[in-house]
């Protein structure tokens, strides 16, 4: 009896022994999962070290060549000529004219549309329109272009006769278009997010819908909105595709968004489409000029993040 | 201020209504603008591009005479590119979205990631092609081939990814989490067995929303260097490429050059000849016609999803 | 010399009955709501209390698929507030209301308490500083915030701005102010701040409130009227209600046996 038992207790020992080795493994190979998982979530800062490497480190030799004063004072942009010019004024300039254009398209339509949605539309509308805003969101920018220059450009010159085949305007216009869907939809989520009870509080004072949402609803929802204008300008300036198609690739300094000119994305994308040796002065204009975008995106990403944090949600 | 009377009231009411009723006006007209640019545009490249819009289109390389060019080499390279993206950006995505829901301490590393991940969004996507540029193509020497713009385009739709990831996870109760923790199961046998399955759907809709992103990007392709103009396809594994009779490996087509659907286009848009327009306008609507689908299946999947979850 | 009177009617429900879609939430209501006077609504919760107060200034409109019948009689003018000739932004300015979470507006406190006057389009600024300060005088408020008439409402503590939130209903002299238990948010100091304030309200305007603490209902109210399962079981003074119930439900709840 005495004996079977303790034959018994040494058999089961063995598995407990057994199953702790198991545990021990299991613990192992648990270890071994999660690194790999924190590895797949460090990509995403890998990026970013990555992205401010590449640009700096090429920017670097590009200064080392070009004094950073001419590149911020100079006017003319001639990177490609004999008598090169470092101008990145001139780039800029198409830049801020284009996203001024597409903001002052966008950001009146996506709030207005934000605020339909959210304050006015019944449920049906809105599940009907947000689909639809959404297929517009996700058009391929080159296909914007297309239509920014064979179907805007031809319909913007039977208003205006003496705007040329390129402009600033006609790719401004149609960039404005692609980013109605981002503000709207981040607009209307920050609106709705404001509690119910505010309202409440709004229309038992006799406020109509349109008053409640301009002086309650809007105000509340402001941080929100300010984000998503900032996402807004964030693609503004950074699009590509729309201002290389219709807005002509020749480097232009002016104000007047019924020229054609160069901004600094389709700057980059006529460089790389040309046969630039690695390692030159032109295949460094690139990276001198995207270092440059990363900059004007950075700082309007922390005016909107100064701006979020002065007018915090107050519910 | 005198009491009003019911008249005056009544007056500013009105009033108040009839401004209801502007902006209600205003708000319908610009959502129709939307959806009149998707028409316009849609119809545009059909009525345009219908003549071009046959076997042969899909079947011909690019040439230099209008109408006989094609979209073969795009359409492949963009299936390939696609293929490429989708195999390095879904397992990383996943992973990471599981490891910030599941595994993250709350700690600096963690805020770290989050706050990156979040500003990642607003890089332009033009600056991940002077990366790639940079990195994949002259530091790694992947070259102006299929590998450097899948891995590009990858990096582009990580964030959405990530986030889509981490919603579906965050839509699971604690209580499944709990129960299978409770009968002891590991973290990651609770995540194998349940959490990847149940936030399948979300995930699912995160990476073809990701995909339809990726199909039509340009800049960051074109800014690698891709060519303009093709007129092979890559290797297919195991068949005889040149003269010398060698077998491609099995992925030897990662390697090689290629053009994509949107470059094609591109291309067309850019020549002075108005017959290129029409090839532009018919692969303008074959490349509408991919992402819109792809679009619509995860509009269909999410909504699907809502209709069917109750826990 | 106003006790002894019977007391002037402000207004009346009559075979009040309220849908949310199918489901019926008053159930053949008929109440007097009585001139300058406090009215409480006692019963446990989910009785209908809140769903009846909300029909004085037709808050349920704002939702589709709510449905009234019957009528709510408001005099002296005797308007019918629920009928569909009426229109519910009319109502609401001539009833104001109090919400059980206070829910300033996030704006300065002076442009709260301007609200209802900027929505009547009152802008003439020595009216509204007029007005403004005789509000928050009025919600017992100014002597802490005369000061800082330009700071954000949010900012202030929960029981200011529940006084704020009734200032703001106050400036546009509403005939009859609704109370949706406005101190169930709040600590016992600030509720008692406004059980003070409704006490003293009622020299001037008729309140009718909402409130699952028979305590409360006790102290601030001239009549009760006690509601369960979306009927109205018993109406009368508060004394007679709490002291001498007729209805055997109405004395099961204040006795504590039920609710």
């Amino acid at each position: 009896m005495n004996h079977a038992m303790s034959a018994n207790s040494v058999s089961d020992l063995h598995q407990v022994s057994d199953r702790l080795a198991h545990n021990a493994m299991r613990h192992v190979s648990e270890r071994v999962i999660e690194m790999l998982l924190f590895a797949a979530a460090a990509v995403s800062v890998l990026t970013t070290v990555g992205i401010v490497y590449v640009l700096v480190s090429e920017s670097i030799h590009f200064f080392q060549n070009v004094p950073i004063v001419d590149f911020l004072t100079d006017t003319q942009w001639t990177p490609l000529f004999d008598d090169a010019h470092y101008g990145i004024m001139v780039l800029i300039s198409g830049t801020l004219v284009s996203s001024g254009v597409a903001l002052a398209v966008a950001i009146p339509m996506g709030t207005v549309i934000a605020i339909y949605l959210s304050e006015f539309a019944n449920p049906k509308v809105r599940e009907v329109a947000k689909p639809v805003l959404e297929l517009l969101g996700g058009i391929p920018t080159i296909v914007f272009g297309y239509f920014a220059l064979l179907i805007v450009t031809p319909l913007l010159q039977t208003i205006f006769p003496e705007l040329p085949g390129f402009s600033l305007l006609s790719a401004g216009l149609v960039m404005g278009i692609m980013i109605v869907p981002y503000i709207a939809s981040l607009s209307e989520d920050a609106m709705r997010a404001v509690p119910m009870s505010m309202r409440e509080g709004s229309y038992a004072m006799g406020a109509t819908k349109l008053y409640t949402a301009i002086h309650v609803v809007v105000p509340a929802a402001i941080s929100g909105l300010a984000a998503s204008y900032i996402l807004g300008i964030s693609r503004a300036v950074g699009e590509t595709m729309i201002l290389a198609v219709a807005a002509g690739m020749q480097p232009n300094l002016t104000w007047n968004p019924m020229e054609p000119a160069a901004t600094i994305t389709s700057y980059i994308v006529q460089v790389a489409l040309g046969d630039l040796p690695h390692g030159s002065i032109g295949y460094q204009t690139i990276f001198a000029a995207g270092l440059t975008l990363l900059l004007i995106t950075l700082m309007f990403n922390i005016a909107g993040q100064w701006l979020r944090r002065r007018y915090r949600e107050a519910y | 201020m005198q009491p009003m009377t019911t008249e005056q009231i009544r007056v500013l009411i009105a009033r108040g209504k009839m401004k209801d009723t502007i902006f209600q006006a205003l708000g319908i007209i610009c959502l129709a603008i939307g959806l009149l640019v998707i028409f316009l545009l849609v119809g545009d490249m059909l009525m345009r591009g219908l003549d071009r819009l046959n076997i042969e289109f899909f079947t011909e390389f690019a040439s230099r005479r209008a109408h006989q060019s094609g979209i073969l080499s795009a359409w492949v390279g963009t299936i390939l590119v696609m293929f490429v993206t989708a195999m390095a950006a879904v397992p990383l995505g996943v992973a990471a979205g599981i490891y910030l829901e599941e595994y993250a301490k709350r700690n600096w590393v963690t805020d770290i990631i989050e706050i990156n991940i979040t500003n990642l969004a607003a890089v332009p996507s033009i600056v991940y092609g002077l990366l790639a540029l940079g990195i994949f193509v002259y530091t790694f020497g992947f070259g102006q081939s299929i590998l450097s713009a899948g891995l590009t385009l990858a990096l582009l739709i990580l964030p959405i990814v990530i986030v889509s990831t981490r919603e579906a996870i965050r839509s699971i109760p604690a209580m499944i989490r709990e129960g299978s923790m409770a009968v002891g199961a590991t973290r990651w046998q609770t995540c194998r067995y349940h959490i990847i399955p149940y936030a399948m759907p979300g995930i699912l809709t995160g990476v073809i929303i990701g995909l339809a992103r990726a199909i039509g990007e340009t800049a960051p392709i074109i800014t690698i260097g891709a060519l303009t103009f093709i007129a092979f396809l890559p290797p297919v594994p195991f068949t005889a490429t040149g003269a010398d009779g060698v077998s491609a490996g099995l992925f030897d087509w990662v390697m090689s050059p290629f053009t994509v659907m949107s470059i094609q286009i591109f291309n067309w848009t850019s020549r002075p000849d108005p017959a290129f327009e029409i090839n532009a306008a018919a692969a303008g609507f074959v490349l509408m016609g991919m992402v819109l689908s792809m679009n619509a299946i995860a509009i269909y999947l999410r909504y699907r999803m809502r209709k069917n979850i109750k826990w | 010399m106003q006790t002894h009177d019977k007391p002037q009617l402000k207004a009346e429900a009559r075979n009040l009955n309220f849908y949310y879609g199918e489901a019926k939430a008053l159930k053949n209501i008929n109440m007097p709501i009585y001139d300058k006077k406090v009215t409480a609504l006692i019963g446990p919760s989910g009785c209908g209390k809140s769903t009846y107060l909300r029909s004085f200034n037709r808050m349920h409109d704002l939702y589709p698929g709510n449905r009234y019948e019957g009528e709510i009689r408001f005099f002296p003018d005797n308007t019918n507030l629920l009928s569909s000739d009426v229109d519910p932004i009319e109502v609401r300015m001539r009833v104001g209301m109090v919400f059980q979470k206070p829910n300033p507006f996030p704006k300065t406190i002076y442009e709260n308490v301007a609200y209802g006057l900027r929505v009547r389009g009152e802008k003439n600024k020595r009216v509204l500083d007029e007005k403004v300060e005789t509000a928050l005088r009025g919600a017992a408020i100014w002597e802490e915030v005369k000061d800082r008439l330009q700071e954000l409402a949010p900012n202030l503590s929960g029981g200011q701005q529940q006084r704020l939130c009734i200032a703001r209903a106050l400036a546009t002299d509403p005939e009859l102010l609704l109370f949706d238990e406005p101190t169930s948010a709040l600590d016992p100091i600030a509720t008692g701040a406004i059980e003070e304030l409704v006490h003293e309200l009622k020299k001037r305007v008729t309140i009718l409130i909402v409130t699952h603490n028979m305590q409360q209902a006790a102290r601030v109210s001239d009549y009760t009227a006690y509601m369960y399962l979306g009927e109205m079981i018993e109406f009368g003074k508060t004394d007679e209600i709490f002291i001498k119930p007729q209805d055997k439900r109405t004395e099961d709840y204040i006795t504590g046996r039920m609710g």
